[in-house]
């Protein structure tokens, strides 16, 4: 019998997708269904002074924050965020009112007025006083580090929202059952939605069911979003006794729903004239929204990634992310990682040009090896593969040649190296307490865990580790729906884990089960000794040590490792960046499915793409203003480029088979190497997206590299320093009173 | 935001003639063709209209065919059929170009060219086409037949000189000498708006027409006179700033589509050289 | 009410359809609602993602841009239409053209539609009207040409279709009825050799 894992298996769902049989929330209808409409406020900040229904009200369910039985909460890392608005608005599109009834028509018509008395919102992050959270990252000596470089270079970097742009959009299904509720709907994680309802719902835990329905893309837009939908449909549900379906329409999901943290970094490197990086000072500023939800989290992860895969031994990161008066922003694919990335990736190329250095080079001598330490002290295993990757896309691209040839065309050229530690930070994967199950079935076994499928191949991947680890054909497992009312709680499915950690653990399950059967067929254990399941709680790697408070240790088990070059082609009329070839080198310990595998870093990059170059959410009085495909501008067959993608392996002890987390990953890189790639061209683009208007607007990059003699003439000057561009510094390698060190806080 | 449909109504012709009736009997009606922009506008709570007529059945208004020196296409001919047309492609192939990067194929097979004038956006990749063609407007009512330059169809933005109990039948287009040269310029490769469109005819005497820089396409005469008495381009360009009017918005800026419009004046005048 | 409403007829799947419905009713939820087809899904309402792709008189349209009367007399089919066993199915679910699967039927139909031997630059012209956020397009161009090639390179056993429960109130096709093949107008996609 062959092996299921590293098999381009068949996958689980395949078949029921392709034939369109597949059951996505919008596909279900029950006997006396009502439709629910939500009804936001068109304010981005103020009170609600009167709110009137201008229709007639028979037949209709209508909900306030009056009835709610619990807490008017959507509970997260911090209940700051109402379910339902009362008196006070604090974004626009907040939800107010939900309306139910069973005749579309009607709910489409109905009129609500509501009258406010706005407040001054804020929208520029960088002026707001309100901080969500502050994280603080420090390693050595700056001052020390900046006194040893020849060259320090400032740069600040800009990067906007996201939308997700799943194709299916948000919708919930709820049932008023059991003394209780069952909600079914597109989601990630279905023990967050059941917390938040027996929260918000005010009922037992037993009372509340929620399941996944097939599910159309999440990417991180439906992991907390979910909670806030569901709580909706719900409370409709139990108002009225009736089935209350609750989907948006594009529009509505692109103006409600969260986006990526906009962010601007700012960077002081100091450098030596061989490239050795010597200090690093990082200022992180992301804007949170309204609401808290996720951005701690989020700030966390982009500062524990803002150095990029390299060593330094004098290091300062200071973040923090505020509130404005948008709609929350939450988790989206790279989940802060690719904003500081993009930052770092495009600092280290600014550095490049300033030493007049290869920039591959430059990464090679600065790439974290097994045995050094990062930013948080943590020691690297084995498994660290930087140079590897940096070493694998760029010989397979030919990326030096062509930047040869690509001189004084309009061909460019770039690339970026970076990493991303898979699972939840430091002791976040303790504080979960995943479990998983495998129950025994006559055929084989099925696979009981809250992971969810959402396009990513949980299903296929689950079934090939547990295949393997029980000895038994990978079409004998069946992995079931993610019911709270069947499967333990797994944790969520975000931050790369799904494969990693709850993969792990199945196959704990699975090495269980297979001495508990004692080469009996499952349907003869089942025979002669009655049901069997096997839970698995997580336990962590033996190792791991990480403080909270001081931001010290091994913040993540392990990381993947990745190197992308990207051509481009400029259009000298329209200024249009075309991408014409990514060559992308992934290391993931594992690849448990190599098609998925391929098919998610292949994803990852369009997406990246369009963060890259097109998709702008152009905000306008604290509202999306482009809230319809036409105008928000997500890559088709026509603007994405042929991918080569390499898969490299170096086996993850504590991952299953040896595998690392992937998922996201493939977009961290993709926007730093596509301005590299324009940079490339001579345009100093320091942001993101590279819209053409952009492109058009920026200015050229100013040959700043350094020549014989620049030093001696820096160090002739009494007052400052040798200063070619206003951002490059030349620093006299001496002992000089200690500059005031630059933090970039305010 | 959905729109509710219960209350709108369809009125379904057997015939032009039938048609036609209905507009000067019944109106205020508004005419359905290939309905690629109906629910984008409702839903948007751009189109205020409540009342329409069904004239996608009336294959009268369908065909493309050669009469002589002038190209026939009927108002119901969608992109796909005007990409396929022989005819197009041979004699005006810039039509067959602005239609093959309307939207996408799903779009193409349904859009009209009909449905690309009627509804008079400034961004109708089509336009500049007929403009710079000289293309010729069939309307008829119920008792009449009247054509019309198509430069003097719009009065204003998204205001035409069409009747209410009229319909576009036809699209005639004369002869075109010269070489013809199209651009779009879009906020991506497939499925996009234009931020700039411009058609050009490398004639005796050139025309030039553009879209999306003004609240109508825009005939560039002045740009066109200059080209003809041989003045430099960059004069010609200076000129075109003059005859443009372009806005922001959500898709760009002004400053960008009046570069990117001088530019295009420019690779269009090198490419038919 | 409905009754009021005269009959719009077409052809779905191969079957003759009447139905009275608003005459300004979507197709998109013509079929999904009143028909009990909802393999066609809606992703975007403004015909911008290709995701209610259906085939009208062999032709790849948006049906959440057609108004039901407009279908009259024409030959509709959906995704339902290929039954699973159309090969660019079986492609897509083996070799990467599916991730999330929201897409896919769109995506399938109008690859359907393409015509024989499509080049890749008529396979990424043709699909430009379909937007996929899973895959960067890369796994659907595979399975495109697999299905071209014939590949029958699975690994492993075949799989059974997932079993999917019946949503209620859908229509039940009488035992004897025959589906017709799907329309013989959607080819078989053959690479062209190069």
């Amino acid at each position: 019998m062959s092996r299921a894992v590293e098999r381009n298996v068949v996958r689980k769902d395949g078949a029921a997708k392709a034939a369109g049989t597949a059951r996505y929330v919008g596909d279900l209808a029950l006997p006396g269904m009502l439709h629910a409409r939500t009804v936001r406020s068109s304010i981005p900040c103020g009170d609600i002074t009167r709110l009137r229904l201008g229709f007639d009200t028979s037949g209709f369910t209508v909900v306030d924050a009056g009835d709610i039985p619990g807490r008017n909460v959507v509970p997260l890392i911090t209940d700051d965020q109402p379910c339902l608005a009362v008196g006070r608005v604090n974004h626009a599109a907040e939800p107010v009112l939900l309306l139910a009834h069973e005749d579309r028509e009607r709910l489409l018509a109905a009129t609500v007025d509501i009258e406010y008395r706005p407040r001054e919102p804020v929208f520029d992050a960088e002026r707001s006083d309100r901080v969500f959270k502050r994280v603080a990252i420090a390693k050595g000596d700056p001052d020390e580090g900046f006194r040893h470089a020849d060259v320090v270079i400032e740069g600040e970097y800009r990067t906007g929202h996201q939308e997700h742009l799943y194709i299916e959009p948000n919708g919930m299904l709820a049932v008023p059952e059991n003394g209780g509720v069952t909600v079914t709907g597109s989601l990630q994680c279905p023990y967050y939605v059941h917390r938040a309802l027996t929260v918000l719902l005010g009922l037992p835990a037993d009372k509340v069911r929620v399941v996944q329905a097939e599910t159309g893309g999440g990417f991180g837009g439906k992991e907390e979003y979910p909670s806030m939908i569901a709580g909706h449909a719900c409370l409709l549900a139990l108002k009225s006794g009736r089935p209350v379906k609750l989907v948006y329409d594009r529009a509505e999901d692109m103006l409600a729903t969260t986006k990526r943290h906009p962010s601007v970094v700012r960077h002081r490197t100091g450098v030596t004239r061989g490239g050795r990086l010597t200090a690093m000072a990082i200022d992180v500023l992301m804007d949170g929204g309204a609401y808290c939800t996720l951005s701690p989290v989020v700030l966390s992860r982009g500062c524990l990634h803002a150095t990029g895969p390299y060593r330094c031994d004098h290091v300062r990161i200071d973040g923090r992310v505020v509130m404005t008066n948008t709609p929350p922003n939450g988790a989206f694919r790279g989940f802060g990682a690719p904003q500081t990335q993009f930052a770092v990736e495009v600092q280290m190329e600014r550095i490049a040009e300033a030493l007049g250095m290869d920039p591959a080079r430059l990464r090679e001598i600065n790439a974290l090896r097994p045995g050094d330490t990062t930013a948080t002290g943590q020691v690297l295993g084995d498994d660290a593969a930087a140079r590897e990757v940096l070493r694998s896309a760029v010989a397979r691209s030919g990326y030096r040649r062509k930047r040869r040839e690509y001189r004084g065309t309009n061909r460019g050229i770039g690339l970026s190296l970076f990493f991303h530690g898979a699972g939840f930070t430091g002791s976040g994967e303790v504080k979960l307490q995943s479990r998983a199950s495998l129950e025994l079935t006559p055929a084989g076994v099925r696979v009981l865990v809250a992971s969810t499928e959402i396009g990513q191949g949980q299903r296929t991947a689950h079934a090939q580790i547990v295949a393997d680890a029980l000895g038994i054909p990978y079409e004998r497992v069946e992995v079931a729906a993610a019911d709270t009312a069947r499967v333990p709680d797994s944790g969520p499915t975000v931050a790369s884990r799904t494969t990693m950690v709850v993969g792990g653990l199945l196959k704990e399950c699975a090495a269980e089960m297979r001495k508990a059967l004692g080469g009996m067929t499952p349907a003869a254990y089942l025979r002669a000794h009655g049901p069997l399941v096997v839970t698995k709680q997580y336990e962590p790697p033996p190792g791991l040590a990480w403080d909270d408070d001081t931001y010290r240790g091994s913040a993540y088990g392990s990381y993947g490792w990745a190197c992308d070059v990207i051509e481009v082609e400029r259009d000298p009329v329209t200024e249009e960046i075309r991408p014409v070839k990514v060559t992308s080198a992934h290391e993931v310990g594992k690849a448990i499915f190599p098609l998925g595998a391929r098919g998610q870093i292949e994803g990852g990059t369009a997406q990246g793409l369009g963060y890259a170059l097109t998709e702008e959410v152009v905000m306008r009085g604290g509202a999306m203003a482009n809230a319809q495909l036409t105008n928000y501008i997500v890559p088709t067959t026509l603007d994405t480029p042929p991918m080569d993608v390499v898969l490299l392996e170096k086996p993850y002890a504590h991952g299953p088979y040896g595998a690392k987390g992937l998922g996201e990953m493939p977009f961290d890189g993709v926007a730093p190497a596509v301005v590299n790639a324009i940079r490339s061209l001579g345009i100093d683009l320091r942001e993101v997206p590279a819209t053409p208007e952009r492109v058009m607007a920026a200015a050229r990059i100013r040959d700043s590299r350094l020549r014989p003699g620049d030093h001696e003439r820096a160090s002739a000057r009494q007052a400052g320093f040798g200063i070619r561009d206003s951002s490059i510094t030349l620093r006299q390698r001496r002992r000089t009173a200690a500059r005031k060190p630059w933090t970039g806080r305010r | 935001m959905r729109t509710a449909i219960s209350p709108l109504a369809l009125l379904q012709p057997r015939s032009l003639r039938d048609a036609l009736r209905m507009l000067r009997d019944e109106g205020p009606l508004t005419p359905l063709a290939g309905c690629t922009d109906l629910y984008v506008g409702l839903n948007a709570g751009a189109l205020a209209d409540r009342r329409f007529l069904n004239i996608w059945g009336l294959d009268a208004l369908r065909g493309i065919e050669l009469r002589g020196d002038v190209l026939r296409i009927g108002a119901l001919a969608t992109y796909s059929e005007i990409v396929r047309s022989a005819d197009v492609r041979r004699l005006l192939p810039m039509l067959a170009a602005a239609s093959r990067e309307i939207g996408a194929v799903q779009i193409q097979n349904r859009g009209t060219i009909g449905g690309n004038i009627a509804n008079g956006s400034p961004a109708g990749d089509t336009l500049p086409v007929l403009a710079a063609a000289d293309a010729l407007v069939e309307l008829r009512g119920l008792d009449w037949t009247r054509t019309v330059p198509f430069t003097g169809f719009y009065t204003g933005y998204r205001a035409s000189i069409r009747r209410p109990d009229e319909l576009i039948t036809a699209v005639n287009v004369p002869r075109v000498e010269g070489a013809q040269w199209f651009r779009k310029v879009g906020a991506r490769s497939a499925q996009s708006i234009s931020k700039v469109v411009m058609a050009g005819v490398r004639a005796g005497r050139p025309r030039v027409a553009l879209g999306s820089v003004a609240p109508t396409v825009v005939r560039a005469r002045r740009t066109e006179d200059a080209l003809a008495s041989g003045a430099p381009i960059a004069e010609a360009q200076r000129i075109l700033q003059e005859e443009i009017s372009p806005i922001d918005d959500i898709r760009s800026t002004v400053a960008y589509r009046r570069e990117v419009a001088s530019r295009l004046l420019a690779q269009f005048w090198a490419a038919t050289r | 009410m409905t009754a009021a409403y005269r009959p719009i007829v077409f052809t779905l799947n191969g079957r003759r359809v009447s139905l009275r419905v608003h005459p300004l009713k979507r197709l998109l939820d013509v079929l999904r609602e009143d028909c009990g087809l909802t393999g066609t899904k809606e992703g975007c309402g403004e015909g911008e993602c290709g995701a209610c792709t259906v085939l009208v008189d062999g032709r790849a349209v948006n049906a959440c841009l057609v108004p039901a009367a407009q279908a009259a007399g024409a030959k509709v089919v959906t995704i339902e239409g290929l039954k699973g066993r159309h090969p660019l199915q079986r492609a897509f679910a083996e070799h990467g053209g599916a991730q999330c699967g929201i897409c896919t039927p769109g995506m399938i139909l109008a690859a359907a539609a393409l015509g024989p031997r499509p080049t890749m630059d008529e396979v990424r012209t043709g699909l430009a009207g379909n937007v996929c956020r899973c895959t960067g397009y890369e796994g659907v161009y595979r399975a495109i040409q697999k299905q071209e090639a014939g590949s029958r390179k699975t690994e492993g056993r075949r799989q059974k279709p997932e079993a999917t429960g019946r949503k209620p109130g859908a229509r039940r096709r009488a035992p004897n009825s025959r589906i017709p093949n799907p329309e013989p107008r959607i080819p078989m996609l053959r690479r062209r050799r190069t």
